[in-house]
């Protein structure tokens, strides 16, 4: 079957890269010659997925049953329930209340790459580095650094959102404002487009979305946090990258050149829709829900690269999710097999990206024509898909989370998004949000750097 | 009780105990009855009520694991700026929402009553039927109506060149959660005051127009008066229902999530602390802190109302 002689390839190459990554590291090898990590034998996983298992797959993603489908098809003998328990922080919650009952815990779950760490913290993922083999080849080194650590594999990448600028073509040319380039740019055409439409912004900075804020302080090159994997964390929000961020946004706030509004709310989606902000600083999943609420925009939109701050080609990343399996699992192979299958094999991964607009995350869909030809009429027959996967080389590998970023992200709404939200001192917001998560990390028991 | 009550009572259990086994019977029954309701109520009131206790003693954290606490807890709440904010905006909430709520219940109980209306049990459903919306339901539509640019407030102040009225913001987003709980509330409370209005008496009303009292005075003196273990009633309601506000806070925090923050509530601060930060035994013990708070307050208002009654 040509999924064996797949399994059969890559198992080798496992092992041949652990051979020649036990040869090259001194003093590191376990004594054991055939490398690092110790694969499940071919026989024991045929075994397994030939067995009569049933799985839960706990996840959010739309129109997810169609991978589910393929991957029961291919494996008729597993079945999987899809659970959708709610989105985002709802989604969580169901999670860490069941991993405290000690019951109730999906086989596999989505995960999005800021929330691994807090997980990995209770030691509630399974390390799939036995059952899945080296994946390391297959995607872009800061996707692989986010769900790795050494040789163990806590998840498999489903998608990201590397940033870009989706802006309204005609209302730009309309007030006599070319695409900006660099930030200092997006400062001058903020102010024009101000000027020349009163009561209409160029873009909306909101206060209740940290992860959008994290992206921009991603894209900037600052990585204010920090967790070694024990009881160590690094918190460093004081840094000259992140204030020069917050000094920049914090400069449009106070001028009024930039719209505050709350996102993902009711009147967030009739401002994209009617022209209140003309672009949207957003990630690669960011045209989909323009699609769906801005509809009859449709054509007026186009991608560029986010504005670049001096000297730097970047972009950042918000959001992006990854299939994870429970320690708890009863059936390790399949909930493995399964994580792996609808995230790595070519024919579903491709439906992700084509079909549910989750942008990929493998090289081999990034790198198809399929999807990077595609054009989109919502954004006048531009390929967005290339633009963005042109951003997704250029995100930085350096980020770390901390393990409480629930914690983190509420902090930042009570502090810094506070102040965004009513215009007030952001870097008296910033200092305030450093303080709190270091009270926080401290009487959670941890040493904070 | 007074002594004439105790000799009836005394005289009637004595007979109690010279009656066959059926009195003990209909005894069993009683107990047999009630009993499906003491299991639930036990299983899910009292035992996680001793449990949530039993939590707020320990003190949990992400590295370190669980380590008893004692009072900890109590004296850390204590201290919480955000859940004293909270608790006085509650009694703020307390002092201004239910006396309105109160009074307005009452006035549409007493009109009703006067028999003055005209299609009384169209106006009696239309006053109740908010109480009938789901409280979720309610903070949505309201959260709409108040919107800034979108809701039908707003549009109608700027079709009139007014500026947009500002009811989620800081200033004003206790006001609008005040309206939502007295338009959901006061059909309650005031079918509650117009049973009780129902059985007075009329006997009282005659002699009162005989004495030449008008409507007014009627429901001055004889309405009011009668009907103060009603009022009683619905005050202790409103003050438990106030400290406990969670629904209408919660739902706007969607909206503005800015002005509504993780503590603006008591219980939406210890539903925060639980699911968000993570801080189930510092939630557990907020909890409690809320409900001795509720307790002491309810029991001023009945005491309060205990002394005007042996003063009159």
């Amino acid at each position: 079957m040509r999924y064996t002689t797949r399994r059969i390839a890559l198992t080798a190459m496992a092992g041949v890269s652990a051979l020649i990554l036990a040869g090259c590291t001194a003093g590191e090898g376990n004594g054991d010659g055939d490398g690092a990590v110790e694969e499940v034998p071919e026989d024991e996983f045929e075994t397994a997925m030939s067995t009569p298992t049933e799985l839960t797959f706990w996840t959010w993603v739309p129109d997810i049953q169609n991978q589910v489908d393929m991957f029961m098809e291919e494996y008729p003998e597993i079945d999987v329930e899809v659970v959708n328990v709610g989105q985002g922080a709802d989604h969580y919650q169901q999670l860490r209340t069941a991993i405290q009952a000690g019951s109730g815990a999906p086989d596999v779950v989505q995960i999005e790459f800021q929330h691994l760490s807090s997980f990995r913290l209770g030691d509630n993922l399974m390390d799939l580095a036995p059952y899945v083999g080296d994946l390391s080849g297959l995607y872009p080194e800061w996707i692989w650094s986010q769900v790795s650590e050494g040789d163990a594999v806590y998840a498999v990448p489903q998608d990201a959102g590397p940033m870009g600028n989706l802006y309204r073509e005609d209302l730009l040319s309309e007030a006599g404002i070319e695409v900006p380039g660099t930030w200092e740019e997006f400062a001058d055409a903020a102010e024009a487009y101000r000027e020349a439409n009163p009561d209409s912004y160029l873009t909306n900075i909101p206060g209740n979305d940290p992860g959008h804020f994290v992206g921009f302080l991603w894209q900037a090159g600052a990585n204010p946090f920090g967790y070694d994997g024990a009881e160590t964390v690094r918190i460093e929000l004081d840094n000259p990258e992140v204030e020069q961020v917050v000094q920049y946004w914090d400069d449009l706030i106070q001028r009024d050149l930039v719209g505050v509004d709350p996102d993902f709310t009711d009147q967030w989606y009739q401002g994209l829709a009617n022209g209140q902000y003309a672009s949207w600083q957003t990630a690669a999943w960011g045209p989909v829900f323009l699609q769906g609420t801005a509809g009859e925009t449709s054509g007026l939109w186009r991608a560029a690269p986010l504005p670049q701050w001096e000297g730097q080609e970047a972009s950042g990343n918000w959001g992006g999710s990854t299939n994870a399996v429970m320690q708890t699992t009863e059936s390790p192979i399949a909930a493995a097999e399964l994580a792996r299958w609808i995230n790595v094999e070519r024919e579903p991964a491709m439906r992700f990206a084509l079909e549910q607009f989750l942008f990929p995350v493998t090289n081999e869909i990034l790198e198809s024509s399929e999807f990077l030809d595609e054009e989109l009429e919502f954004y006048g027959g531009q390929q967005v898909n290339r633009e963005f996967a042109a951003y997704a080389e250029t995100v930085s590998t350096d980020f770390g989370w901390l393990p409480f970023m629930d914690y983190a992200y509420s902090s930042f709404g009570e502090t810094l998004g506070s102040a965004i939200a009513d215009r007030t001192d952001l870097m008296a917001g910033l200092q305030a949000w450093q303080e709190d998560l270091e009270e926080y990390a401290t009487s959670q028991g941890f040493t904070v750097e | 009780m007074s002594a004439t009550e105790a000799q009836i009572t005394g005289a009637g259990a004595q007979r109690e105990q010279h009656g066959t086994g059926m009195a003990r019977r209909e005894a069993i029954a009683g107990y047999l009855f009630v009993l499906p309701f003491v299991v639930v109520f036990v299983a899910m009131l009292v035992v996680p009520l001793f449990y949530s206790g039993y939590l707020s003693l320990f003190r949990e954290q992400l590295i370190g694991g669980s380590t008893f606490s004692g009072f900890g807890n109590y004296a850390r709440a204590l201290q919480d700026e955000t859940f004293l904010a909270g608790v006085l905006r509650m009694a703020q909430f307390l002092v201004i929402q239910v006396p309105i709520m109160l009074g307005l219940s009452l006035l549409f109980a007493l009109l009703l009553d006067s028999g003055r209306l005209r299609m009384q049990r169209f106006i009696r459903l239309s006053i109740f039927v908010p109480y009938a919306v789901p409280g979720v339901i309610a903070a949505l539509m309201w959260g709409y109506l108040y919107g800034r640019d979108f809701g039908p407030f707003a549009q109608g102040a700027r079709a009139m060149g007014l500026p947009a009225p500002t009811f989620l913001t800081h200033e004003w987003m206790l006001y609008s959660i005040m309206n939502i709980v007295t338009w959901s509330f006061v059909g309650y409370n005031m079918i509650i005051m117009f049973a009780a209005l129902r059985s007075i008496p009329t006997e009282l009303y005659e002699a009162a127009r005989v004495d030449g009292a008008g409507e007014i005075r009627v429901a001055w003196s004889i309405k009011i008066p009668a009907i103060k273990p009603a009022l009683l009633l619905t005050a202790i309601f409103s003050v438990i229902g106030t400290f406990q506000l969670f629904n209408e806070p919660n739902i706007l925090r969607t909206i503005a999530p800015n002005v509504i923050g993780v503590g603006y509530t008591p219980n939406l601060y210890a539903y925060n602390l639980a699911f968000i930060g993570r801080e189930i035994n510092y939630a557990a013990a907020i909890a409690f802190l809320l409900g001795i708070a509720i307790m002491v307050v309810s029991y001023i208002v009945q005491l309060s109302a205990l002394r005007k009654e042996r003063r009159s």
